[in-house]
């Protein structure tokens, strides 16, 4: 089952992708390869699917009932929909951050306890604790309230230590879905710089909305639309300054220009 | 006075039509405000009738009067005075007869009160007034019962008392107790709780988070349930009737584990029809409470690499709880005063001994004052309300165990 991929810099890669809910075609022949400690954000207009494709990167798309795929999702050579491979073990490897902060209802240390727990980390727990909200940037706000409900925490706070809460389960790859759409210009601003300093040891995959976003803060960018059967595809990819400044398509140079979408 | 700015111009159609709107708003406001007038007042209603019922003044006739028997009160006389009056009042034969039985110098001081009131005084209740009865017109009572009943005595009584609660029933009212139905009530809760909160709960768990609710044979399940919430108690009867007390009596009479009686009208059986009553509203109110758990979290936790069970343990499950014992209260509430389906699968309207567990024969709090109402005489009327005081305290005590133990889970989820 093991393909080599033929660059050893990508780590995950969609071939031929496509992704129906029931009979409806929401994502059509999705070619996509994800480097390495890059960011990547995904863009483009609502409903062209590019949440689905997120999703189907750590099968998150099992819950809906009605979702299959067509088509491969390679994760180091290896499909993750491949009949031997568990979907619990992928969701541990390619971690998630949801667009509104979802923290659990628990406090602050075991927001972060509770994934590396059930993953069964053996190690000092109080440690990994205090390295992953270091990671997200967290540590220094948050060090003396510990035991504090993490609903009691502001929004971009909340964000950040769903993060670190991905972080302590010790994923190689974190999806993020539009995860500052709920938050404000500074703690935007934030958990973008934290990213940054994330895609040194992570690969991050981020959708988003904001155009602005993507050019200030993703190394590669694809640019999503839907045909006219409403089926999304990828019209672009390449290199974020390549696609803000010289894009090679029509359609991605009327939605940057905010001609469309 | 803010002066209308729409006075003088077109809009002032719009400005007088508001008043009329908030008039509309304020009429609709006391509509609803004297509904819930309406039920206070029924409320009040009811909880002044059994009050006033529960405190009465008695006629009562005594064949020997107690002051002429000892200088004390008889509450007061030791065990060996006890059995010293036993002896001087009553004949030879009888004397011994009781005595035969159990012998007198061993039995309890209670026990001996007993038999002294039973054979000696023997008190007769010939009737019964109200305290609100006996506080408008006192006078005009103590002249009827002096005519009625000239060797009466007018004595106060609280109906609701220690001895209540801790005697069995008996057939003279004055003696009367509700230990045994309030036993039998508790033990049927206990059963009932037992096994409709476990299979209520996993039932909801599944039917919300496992089952695929685009199959028909799910849709269907779903549907029933929803529908055999609304079934009338007395079906939940007759078919307790026919399943644990018929088909299933030698589980459900104890014969399977040595028990000598193979009669299914155990608690047992009532326990078990109760937790089929039950069962459709705790598993439609459980589904409520599963279904309000916010998805996010149900993501939140999948995405860290969470399986499906430790997702539902550690996050639906408490999330939900608060919600789930809501409709485990409302649930019990109903079981606890359900009457219909207690007398099809055989409980017994006269009955004195307590429970001792669940293959015992049994009473339940709703049938003793049903039984009791449908007597004549005034001062059944009294227990009743008596009985009906027991029974709202023990639902009372029973809700407020509940809420105690969901405001402690939801203080722990915030």
């Amino acid at each position: 089952m093991t393909t080599q991929t033929h660059e050893n810099n990508i780590i995950i890669q969609a071939s031929d992708l496509s992704i129906y809910y029931g009979s409806f075609r929401a994502v059509k022949n999705v070619n996509l390869d994800i480097q390495r400690n890059k960011i990547t954000a995904i863009i483009g207009p609502s409903g062209c699917g590019k949440s689905t494709v997120l999703r189907a990167f750590n099968r998150m798309n099992d819950f809906v009932q009605s979702a299959h795929n067509d088509g491969k999702i390679l994760f180091h050579g290896q499909d993750i929909y491949a009949p031997e491979v568990d979907p619990v073990q992928v969701r541990q490897m390619i971690g998630m951050v949801f667009q509104k902060p979802n923290p659990f209802p628990k406090s602050i240390y075991e927001n972060i306890a509770w994934g590396a727990r059930i993953n069964g980390y053996k190690g000092n727990m109080d440690e990994l604790v205090e390295n992953t909200l270091q990671a997200a940037a967290l540590w220094d706000e948050v060090k003396d309230n510990l035991k504090k409900s993490a609903l009691a925490l502001s929004g971009g706070q909340q964000q950040r230590l769903c993060i670190a809460r991905a972080l302590a389960v010790k994923p190689e790859i974190i999806l993020m879905d539009e995860p500052c759409s709920a938050l404000d210009p500074i703690a935007t601003l934030k958990i973008e710089d934290l990213m940054r300093e994330l895609s040194v040891k992570y690969t991050i995959i981020i959708v988003t909305h904001n155009m602005q976003q993507a050019a200030r803060a993703s190394d590669r960018t694809a640019f999503f639309t839907m045909d006219e059967d409403r089926a999304g595809l990828m019209v672009e990819y390449g290199e974020t300054s390549q696609i803000f400044t010289r894009p090679q398509d029509k359609r991605t140079e009327d939605y940057i220009t905010g001609r469309f979408g | 006075m803010i002066r209308d700015p729409f006075a003088n111009s077109e809009h002032n159609r719009v400005a007088s039509g508001l008043s009329r709107r908030h008039r509309t708003g304020k009429i609709w406001q006391a509509i609803f405000f004297s509904s819930t007038v309406i039920g206070l007042v029924a409320l009040v209603a009811l909880l002044w009738t059994v009050l006033d019922k529960s405190f009465s003044y008695v006629a009562i006739e005594y064949k020997v009067d107690p002051a002429t028997l000892s200088s004390k009160p008889l509450q007061e006389l030791t065990t060996a005075e006890l059995v010293n009056l036993l002896e001087t009042n009553l004949s030879k034969n009888r004397f011994r007869t009781l005595d035969r039985e159990k012998t007198l110098t061993e039995r309890t001081h209670a026990d001996l009160l007993t038999l002294v009131y039973d054979n000696i005084v023997k008190p007769r209740a010939m009737d019964s007034y109200s305290m609100s009865q006996w506080l408008t017109n006192s006078q005009q009572i103590r002249a009827e019962v002096a005519e009625k009943f000239p060797d009466a005595k007018l004595e106060f009584r609280a109906w609701i008392n220690g001895d209540f609660l801790i005697d069995p029933l008996s057939g003279d009212p004055l003696q009367a107790g509700v230990s045994t139905a309030l036993l039998g009530s508790l033990y049927l809760i206990l059963i009932t709780i037992a096994v409709a909160f476990p299979v209520g709960v996993g039932s909801a768990i599944y039917l919300e988070e496992y089952a695929d609710k685009n199959k028909w044979y799910n849709r269907i399940i779903q549907t029933n349930i929803d529908n055999l919430a609304g079934v009338p108690s007395i079906v939940y009867g007759i078919l307790g009737l026919a399943i644990f007390v018929r088909t299933l009596a030698p589980l459900t009479s104890g014969a399977l584990f040595g028990n000598a009686d193979t009669n299914g009208r155990t608690i047992l059986s009532a326990g078990l029809t109760m937790a089929l009553l039950i069962l459709p509203v705790l598993i439609i109110n459980s589904q409520e409470a599963i279904r309000a758990v916010p998805n996010s979290l149900r993501q939140a936790s999948y995405g860290l690499g969470a399986t499906k069970w430790q997702t539902i343990w550690n996050h639906v499950l408490p999330h939900a709880l608060p919600g789930i014992l809501t409709g485990t209260i409302l649930a019990i509430s109903r079981a606890i005063g359900e009457t219909a389906p207690l007398i099809i699968v055989g409980a017994a309207t006269f009955i004195t001994s307590d429970p001792t567990g669940p293959f015992s024969k049994f009473t339940a709090l709703p049938i003793q004052i049903y039984n009791w109402t449908t007597r004549p005489q005034e001062v059944y009327r009294n227990i009743a309300s008596a009985g009906i005081l027991v029974l709202l305290i023990s639902l009372l005590s029973l809700n407020a165990a509940a809420i105690l133990l969901r405001n402690r889970f939801s203080r722990r989820q915030a």
